[in-house]
């Protein structure tokens, strides 16, 4: 019996062995080969960029020679980081030759995933509202949830996308040779390619994008400098970029990201959270029409989520096209079409099948999460990557992208705090629900406009892949319906407004000088 | 060592199962220091209900008003086969279901994990009126169903699949007794219903690295052939594992940490020496990561014997 035993211990030890060897998760793109574009797009200088009138409204100032000694001395450098390159150096060049849009864009995701949480109510029931002006303080500035993450996701896009708009109008204006072109005893750590090096596309992407996350995440600006330093020294060290590239690149990015701060400074995000007056007002209008008016479904009842963020403009429409967009209005309060509407979602959460929670969890990006823009972007970049596109390219298509993303979260939020509308489960509080309740109005669901949006344009862009993005983007907006947190109305609504959103990205897509 | 809640280790820490044989009493959890006699087989239910109000987020102590109380009802199949008398089987199958009495977050419900001992006593000395033995355990448990572990606090279980090893050690004087036991668990990784999730980074993968757990029990009290009447305390670590932070929610894997003292008994029918009676209750008393649950446990055993008498006489003897 003892030998039994023995050899029962021998095989559970001998699986304790197996398992442990496998505990270690890797991320989807921990491992990527070097971004290696299928096609440099020479002369996307001519692009039309989104804010910048023209490409060289900030100059750069021709380089040195590649014969100049202070060239060889930059070269030299790179030779000397070559010859000693640490395993922490090798790392960080493989990791950013990737693609710096790409790992940028990871970076936005995990702050906006780390910010993304409703802050803890006071000790009188009110809630705290995180302050730009004091970001160290709880709760932390921002708090970035979905409208705010949108809104974030766009500018630092379309920033990167301007930037290097106006970084390839000088790479071909220059032609600057990359360092191991000029020097054949320097290798490329990353791809080999006959884009010109001056500037520095690397050194414009940390500069812009380190100065937009000044204004977005500003208790973050010491991790994200140093993420550009990391950057700017994987382009040295990969002997794609000398020192005077990278200082020209940085100089450039940081310049034009002044152009996108000014816009966001007054583009009234500042005052999308309101007064507890207006508030109130949204709650009496409502009511003076008759219907019954969104409630917060939490305990203390919070303030509803960035009420005023329907006037923030919009990047791809003015706001009498925002207002045109909006749907007419959803089921009245009391009719017996509302009342079918909620018995629905209470015959979804009555014994859910596994499948559909697993569709309302996978959707959900909720609290601590990257949320549904940041969802979207995910599934963009593992596309991209297999499209091997540009830097340039990359850019472009994620500000088309965000831009859609956030205008249409601009009109959702808009019908939102228009029609106030209350979710299902206060018309009928029997309603459990499979994930949290976002604390504003019910008509439209913001997952449906969001991904509707994201799908038209991700269509446009990887037209191989548009009855893919349409099938996400519908299971998107029903997992809403599966969760018991929308009506059918919502959904459905929400993915047709989304559409029409996505449509303005897609005409500006084909005006913009890329197709 | 579910979030929040405690089902497992502070319910089979507690759970005693049957008695039998009225010579020595040894029967059987993968915790104490009892053994089924050999082609024996102790079966039966047992029900266990614990609820929380406050919680650790972090080493934040709080109320959830979106919560309010959290209850895990747990109905469970237990058994014991003795193979011999130093060598025994377990077997634990529970169906959990939970509920908030607060805010709007949905119960779950389900067949979880099913878990097998193996018990072994390779140890064992009397003098006088006194005895020490020493007991090693393997113990495996795999979820049964495909049931959901992101949704805590209401999820009803982790679903990785638990290897462990125990060492148990029990002294006993008279009627009284202490047994201390000490576990290891290691716990493989999970997948999860969405694509990335945020810890202390960002992890762009469903897979979630589960950290290993150490438990400590320490029960002592009294023990004879047909009532144990024990005091138990029992804390547990998570070796690894991250913070809740300020108003988030929890996740698979948190630090989940807890100290819990608690009692329990088990009452022999004396006419009907195959029946037992099993109950109980405990308390968190400090934690980390979990919520500050009240347990109370019952459960009802029953002993089949597939021995011949003279064969069972033998081996009683041989006790």
């Amino acid at each position: 019996m003892k030998k039994i035993f023995y050899l029962l211990f021998i095989v559970l030890a001998a699986l304790a062995v197996q398992f442990s060897c496998s505990k270690d998760t890797e991320g989807r793109t921990d491992n990527l080969a070097p971004l290696n574009a299928s096609n440099i797009d020479i002369d996307a200088g001519k692009w039309k960029p989104v804010l910048l009138s023209r490409p060289d409204t900030f100059a750069v100032a021709a380089p040195l020679p590649v014969t100049n000694p202070n060239y060889v001395a930059e070269l030299n450098e790179i030779k000397g980081y070559q010859k000693n390159l640490s395993s922490s150096q090798t790392a960080n060049i493989k990791y950013w030759s990737a693609g710096g849009v790409l790992r940028w864009n990871e970076v936005m995701r995990e702050l906006v995933a780390k910010y993304n949480l409703p802050p803890y109510q006071n000790a009188d029931g009110s809630y705290p509202i995180p302050s730009s002006a004091n970001p160290f303080a709880y709760p932390m500035f921002p708090f970035a949830n979905p409208p705010y993450a949108g809104r974030a996701y766009a500018y630092v896009s379309a920033a990167q996308y301007d930037a290097l708009v106006a970084c390839w109008y000088y790479k071909k204006l220059y032609n600057r040779p990359a360092p191991y072109k000029t020097d054949s005893s320097i290798q490329a750590k990353a791809s080999k390619t006959d884009l010109p090096s001056y500037p520095s596309e690397a050194a414009v992407l940390a500069g812009v994008t380190a100065e937009m996350m000044k204004l977005l995440f500003p208790t973050e600006i010491a991790n994200v400098e140093q993420k550009a330093k990391d950057q700017e020294n994987a382009a040295i060290m990969s002997g794609a970029a000398t020192r005077s590239d990278v200082l020209a690149g940085e100089a450039l990015g940081r310049s034009i990201a002044q152009v996108f701060i000014a816009r966001g400074r007054t583009d009234k995000a500042g005052a999308a959270v309101g007064t507890p007056e207006q508030w109130k007002k949204l709650e009496t209008d409502c009511i003076a029409k008759g219907e019954t008016p969104w409630y917060s479904l939490e305990t203390p009842r919070r303030n509803p989520m960035l009420p005023f963020y329907g006037n923030v403009k919009a990047f791809l429409f003015d706001s009498a096209t925002k207002v045109s967009l909006m749907p007419p209005p959803p089921p009245l309060t009391k009719s017996d079409q509302m009342k079918k509407e909620t018995e629905e979602v209470l015959s979804y959460i009555t014994n859910p099948a596994r499948e559909n929670i697993r569709i309302v969890h996978f959707w959900a990006d909720g609290v601590g999460t990257y949320t549904p823009p940041g969802h979207w972007d995910a599934i963009a970049a593992e596309d991209f990557i297999a499209k091997n596109f540009s830097e340039v390219r990359w850019a472009r298509n994620m500000a088309l992208l965000n831009m859609a993303v956030m205008d249409a979260g601009i009109v959702c939020w808009y019908t939102k705090y228009h029609y106030y509308n209350p979710r299902p489960t206060q018309m009928d509080p029997s309603i459990k629900t499979l994930t949290g309740i976002p604390n504003f109005p019910s008509f439209i669901s913001g997952h449906s406009t969001f991904s509707g949006a994201a799908a038209t344009i991700l269509a446009h862009i990887i037209p191989e892949n548009a009855e893919k993005y349409k099938a996400m983007a519908s299971e998107a907006s029903m997992s809403r319906l599966y969760g018991g947190i929308h009506y059918r109305s919502d959904c459905s609504v929400g993915l047709e407004v989304g559409t029409n959103v996505g449509n303005y990205a897609v005409a500006r897509a084909k005006t913009d000088g890329a197709e | 060592m579910n979030v929040l809640r405690l089902f497992k280790n502070n319910f089979f820490a507690l759970l005693l199962l049957c008695a039998l044989n009225p010579v020595k009493v040894k029967a059987q959890t993968d915790q104490d220091a009892v053994m089924m006699i050999k082609n024996n087989f102790c079966v039966g239910p047992v029900y266990n209900y614990s609820s929380w109000k406050n919680y650790w987020e972090g080493t934040l102590k709080r109320e959830n008003l979106n919560l309010g109380t959290v209850s895990t009802q747990s109905f469970s199949l237990m058994g014991n086969y003795g193979i011999t008398s130093k060598l025994n089987v377990l077997f634990n199958m529970p169906y959990v279901k939970t509920k908030a009495t607060a805010g709007t977050l949905h119960g779950l419900k389900g067949l979880q994990d099913l878990s097998l001992w193996l018990k072994w006593l390779p140890y064992e000395k009397d003098w006088g009126n006194s005895s020490f033995s020493v007991y090693g355990v393997g113990g495996l448990s795999f979820p049964t169903t495909n049931y959901v572990a992101d949704f805590l606090p209401l999820s009803i279980g982790l679903h990785s699949t638990n290897l462990s090893a125990r060492i148990i050690a029990d002294y006993q004087v008279g009627n009284l007794f202490v047994t201390g036991s000490g576990t290891y668990t290691y716990r493989t990784n999970i997948k999860i219903d969405r694509t990335a999730y945020y810890t202390t980074e960002m992890h762009l993968t469903n897979k979630v690295e589960m950290p290993d757990v150490a438990v400590f029990n320490l029960r002592a009290g009294y023990r004879s052939h047909f009532l144990i009447a024990e005091a138990v305390l029992t804390n547990q670590t998570t070796l690894g594992g991250f913070d809740i932070r300020r108003n988030d929610m929890p996740f698979p894997s948190n630090k989940m940490n807890m100290t819990s003292a608690g009692v329990g008994f088990k009452y022999t029918v004396h006419k009907i020496p195959a029946l037992s009676i099993i109950g109980g209750g405990s308390y968190v008393v400090a934690g980390r990561n979990v919520g500050q649950s009240r347990s109370v446990y019952g459960g009802i055993f029953y002993v089949f014997s597939f021995s011949h008498k003279e064969k069972a006489n033998q081996e009683d003897k041989k006790n």
